[in-house]
């Protein structure tokens, strides 16, 4: 035994040794791990990244060269640094960390030592590059915009970072990615396909020809070109009208659901996140917190809807047969809730649907919805139903838009009061709030746009898009093909947008009327609250306003949601009506109307309560 | 037979195999740092210049070692062991620090080890203490002196810090188990290492219910005419679950997080994915390229010259401990097979050579030298094709380095020329 011993381990050992050695090196070996190889130099050949056009085939997004001067620090020979310095435009200190940086990340490999270099800076420099050796100058792509609008639905790109580096392997550090926008949601659309040769080194790092005579390399595929459903010129045009506010505005086409277009004021010029200024601009429009030009308020504001959203609820009652166009409510200026009396500016009387609409009268919503609740047995049931009528206009969750952000709003249901109130402690009186748009009720413009589209359908909406094609192929994702019903069927839409048709023709919007052109429509007007230090203060009310046109035969169908506008009529009607216009007949005929918008501005209204100061809301300065 | 000459007697099997491994190791060698193919490979400013220079060295030192009288070691082994302890305490006062370890003296144009002469020394002194008439290794207080001469150099080489080195005297409680050293010692240590090693993979409540149903099973499945007595069987599964319980305290508290993150690479502790690679290539960095480098060689490997991390200088320490995974790399299965094979005949015939010598002194001498390099063979390897937590000691006769090759040499030619002198040790 003890003479066996050392021999037995001795055997032992090399078996272990053995099948570890079989395990690595010949079950765990695969002939293409060279791929891994750090002595295999992979070479990219980037495609152009896609360009886009808007609807009407006009470009929007194309690409210019740029160039980087790169260096490669081991091969770097004595320079006259003073007089190089100068030629890239940088001074001797930047020069000396930046070199110090690139030995840092590798002697061996290139880094940029200077980005982004201009058309006419290349010329001059091109001719000088040979004297310093180690240093040569890198082409690359970059985006050029031939709109200064859209910024925020195009989105832009940026260099990958470390977690797009580990989570996705197509990427190599130092390759662009779409961040926002629609060069997110289409990145590997645009991008294209980068083409690969693999390159044998010998041990002193020399390029020794092709790696298996080039067997495993690929070429590289373009990226494709898409069309959006943007409107260029109108996408401009309502930038423009945006000046000095703020909100967003969401257009349209109702028989497609394609996104006209998307709006959020205040904005930036896309071209700003381009070249070496990037950074700079970039942090200076991500830390206005204060008006947050990068965060896009047609797709992430929530505000509550106001009363746009009464025609829902009158068609929501239509359906259930609680009442008909003609069944009367009286107006006592208001309406009771209890012994309270809640206020209307509809002027009085007694209102039918059509003046409910287009006087936009709160006592005649309130009634019925109690008449809806009072349909019911029990508010649960009554409230699942409401629910489900006001969801199938796409409100209360995502819509499936294809742009990567979003935002669901509320439709609140039961289950929300009952954590509000209280089990059994809430009934119709109490949210009777939400007949009127204000309360528990919120929205984001895309979605009051795609609830007008709905009702301008009679019944149904396609999910709004921006994609109109890729490429040469005309196909989308079919679910932006397939028309999705409301519950509410068709018959019961004519009374709702007669009474839209009035609010034009008699009612709040009367002094935004289109020659020629017949809109339907619904003004809104929503009290707000902000908190500023700590102090809860109300603002001047948010202007809203929703429409679609012409009543027959519906080409567009949009919402404008202007922070601190006043009453609906006052800011959004009036920019409704003029993209409307724009729209339907290219040109503008009211040229008073719109030279006051586009100089207007709400720039005190913003100011007012960072001034420290008591202030007035609500005030009518014209 | 007496009048056969010193080349007549010695084993020229040992010495065709030795000579294979020097040879191929330096080969290896010669890959790792050859720059420039056009340099001389005499040129001893290169590394395999220089380990050539070396291969020289241990020449000599095997010529001098083999016109030595015989009894010269034995008679000397107390003084040797004196020297080198005193070398080894000299270095907390001379001492050269090389890669942080205080583990050289410099003589100008070559650094000393002591660690590896006293391996050496160690190695001769215990074989006379052992073969002493009157030393029984039955007693007490003989174990503890036996203990004592292998325990004194680890103690003083451990705070150098060179643990690895340390770890290697304890292949010579081999020579103890060979000499009737009782060999549940070995049982208890082996035992002690699994229960760790478990324990930090599953957790004490685990091993208890593991030990709780393996005596069940025990108990269950033993033939009826064995009787095993409960009560030593119920201390032994208490003892170990105390063990285990102390586990935790000793891995949290006792370690550094250098240990502690070689023993989690090498149980794969971490159970997250991603953090477990991150450790693999951070500070299992080495392991990882070694391993990648091994298993890029496939069945043939690449060819001479031709390994491409290898070349690219992806393996750090690749000339000295790492250079099993040129081997691996260039050569392919073929070649890490046939150097396990080598070794393995290698270490088969001295033990071979060892039990048949005459004077205890001689095979228990033996049994040292065997013990020492099949230790530093399997941690070395085991560490290179990521066996072992990364413990830095030497493949012998493979790894670049001048104290190591020459007294490697010398540990193997003083029990050569012994076995030479064996027909005259019974005279």
């Amino acid at each position: 035994m003890k003479k066996l011993l050392l021999s037995s381990i001795i055997v032992i050992i090399g078996f272990t040794f053995i099948g570890r050695l079989s395990y690595l090196q010949l079950f765990r070996f695969s002939p293409d791990q060279i791929l891994d190889d750090p002595a295999i130099k992979k070479i990219y050949d980037y495609p152009e990244r896609g360009y886009i056009y808007d609807r009407n085939g006009e470009l929007m997004v194309g690409n210019q060269p740029a160039y980087d001067v790169m260096v490669i620090p081991r091969e770097v020979q004595p320079l006259d640094t003073l007089e190089f310095c100068s030629l890239l435009g940088i001074d001797k200190a930047t020069f000396i960390t930046k070199m110090e940086k690139a030995r840092v990340y590798s002697p061996r490999l290139p880094s940029v030592l200077v980005p982004q270099l201009s058309k006419e800076d290349y010329a001059t420099l091109q001719e000088k590059m040979r004297h310093y050796v180690g240093f040569y100058i890198q082409k690359r792509s970059l985006r050029y915009y031939t709109t200064n609008s859209a910024a925020n639905v195009l989105g832009y790109i940026s260099e990958v970072n470390e977690w797009d580096l580990q989570n996705n392997p197509y990427y190599v550090a130092g390759e662009l990615k779409g961040r926002t926008g629609i060069e997110k949601q289409y990145e590997e659309v645009l991008r294209g396909r980068k083409g690969v040769k693999h390159i044998q080194k010998d041990r002193f790092n020399r390029d020794i020809g092709p790696y298996k005579e080039g067997k495993l390399d690929t070429l590289p595929e373009q990226g494709t070109e898409i069309r959006i459903t943007l409107d260029k010129e109108l996408q401009e045009y309502g930038e423009k009208l945006m000046h000095g506010k703020r909100g967003g505005i969401v257009a349209l086409e109702p028989k497609s659901g394609e996104i006209l277009a998307m709006i959020s004021g205040p904005t930036y010029d896309p071209s700003l996140l381009v070249g070496r200024e990037r950074s700079k601009n970039y942090s200076k429009l991500h830390y206005d917190t204060i008006s947050k030009p990068t965060w896009d308020r047609s797709i992430l504001a929530e505000p509550s809807p106001g009363s746009p959203f009464k025609t829902l609820n009158a068609l929501a009652a239509l359906q259930e047969g609680v009442v008909d166009p003609s069944t009367k409510f009286r107006c006592y200026h208001g309406f009771y809730v209890g012994n309270t009396l809640r206020g209307c500016h509809c002027g009085g009387g007694v209102r039918d649907m059509n003046s409910g609409i287009y006087q936009s009268c709160n006592a005649y919503f309130a009634g019925t919805f109690r008449r809806l609740f009072d349909k019911y047995p029990t508010t649960d049931e009554a409230m699942d139903v409401w629910e489900k009528h006001m969801k199938s206009f796409g409100l209360g969750n995502y819509l499936g838009t294809d742009l990567p952000t979003g935002r669901p709003g509320r439709i609140p249901d039961k289950d929300f009061y009952d954590k509000w109130y209280g089990d059994g402690r809430w009934a119709a009186s109490t949210i009777i709030s939400n007949a009127i748009g204000q309360g528990e009720i919120a929205a984001t413009p895309l979605q009051l746009a795609n609830m007008t589209a709905a009702i301008a359908n009679r019944g149904y909406y396609y999910i709004p898009h921006v994609i109109k094609n890729m490429g040469s192929s005309g196909t989308i994702d079919p679910k932006y093909t397939e028309p999705n019903y409301t519950t509410i069927d068709r018959k019961h839409f004519d009374p709702v947008i007669q009474g839209m048709a009035n609010v034009y023709k008699y009612g709040t919007a009367r002094w935004v009327q289109i020659p020629d052109v017949e809109i339907a429509g619904k003004t809104g007007t929503v009290e707000n609250f902000v908190r500023v230090d700590g102090e809860r203060m109300q603002l001047t009310d948010h202007s809203v306003f929703v429409a679609f046109a012409p009543v027959e035969n519906p080409q567009i169908a949009l919402a404008v949601y202007i922070e601190n506008g006043y009453y609906g009529a006052r800011y959004a009607g009036h920019i409704a009506s003029l993209l409307i216009e724009k729209y339907i007949k290219g040109e503008i005929t009211r040229k008073d109307l719109e030279k006051r918008m586009l100089e207007k501005t709400l720039e005190h209204e913003y100011a007012k309560p960072y001034s420290g100061e008591p202030f007035k809301i609500n005030e009518y300065v014209w | 037979m007496s009048g056969r000459g010193l080349f007549g007697r010695i084993d020229w099997i040992t010495i065709f195999l030795y000579a294979l491994l020097v040879f191929i190791g330096w080969i290896n060698i010669y890959s790792t740092s050859l720059v420039d193919p056009n340099t001389s490979i005499f040129d001893f400013s290169t590394l395999y210049g220089k380990q050539l220079f070396f291969i020289g060295l241990a020449a000599l030192g095997i010529v001098f070692v083999l016109f030595v009288e015989s009894n010269f070691f034995e008679r000397f082994a107390s003084i040797f062991y004196v020297i080198s302890i005193v070398l080894l305490l000299g270095l907390f006062v001379f001492g050269k620090t090389i890669a942080g370890a205080t583990s050289w003296y410099n003589l100008g144009f070559f650094n000393l080890q002591p660690s590896e002469l006293a391996k050496v020394a160690t190695a001769l002194a215990l074989a006379k203490f052992l073969s002493d008439i009157q030393t029984d290794l039955k007693t007490g207080r003989h174990q503890l002196y036996a203990l004592a001469i292998i325990l004194l150099p680890a103690l003083l080489i451990l705070p150098q810090p060179d643990p690895g080195s340390a770890l290697i005297y304890f292949s010579f409680f081999f020579v103890l188990f060979r000499e009737g050293f009782p060999l549940y010692f070995l049982g208890i240590l082996l035992f002690m290492v699994i229960l760790f090693a478990t324990t930090l993979m599953f957790g004490t409540v685990w091993i208890a219910i593991g030990l709780i149903i393996l005596t069940i099973l025990i108990y269950t499945f033993k033939r009826a005419s064995v009787k095993i007595p409960f009560l030593p069987v119920a201390g032994v599964i208490v003892l170990s679950i105390l063990f285990s319980l102390s586990v935790d305290f000793v891995y949290e508290n006792i370690f550094e997080q250098r240990h502690r993150d070689r023993i989690a690479l090498w149980l794969s502790l971490e159970k997250d994915e991603k953090k477990l690679d991150e450790i693999r290539k951070t500070i299992g960095y080495n392991t990882y390229q070694s391993e990648k480098a091994i298993e890029s060689g496939g069945f043939f490997g690449k060819g001479f010259l031709e390994g491409t991390r290898t070349k690219g200088d992806f393996v750090p320490e690749q000339h000295t401990d790492y250079i099993f995974s040129s081997v691996g790399e260039e050569w392919g299965f073929l070649g890490t097979a046939t150097v396990i094979l080598l070794f393995s005949v290698f270490f088969l015939r001295l033990i071979h050579i060892a039990e048949r010598q005459k004077s205890d002194f001689s095979r228990m001498y033996g049994y040292g030298v065997i013990s020492i390099l099949v230790f530093h063979y399997f941690i070395n390897i085991g560490m290179v094709i990521g066996l072992l937590p990364t413990i830095g000691v030497p493949l012998p006769f493979f790894s670049y380095g001048g104290s190591g090759l020459i007294f490697f040499t010398m540990l193997l030619f003083i029990f050569l020329k012994l076995d030479s002198n064996r027909l005259k040790d019974g005279i």
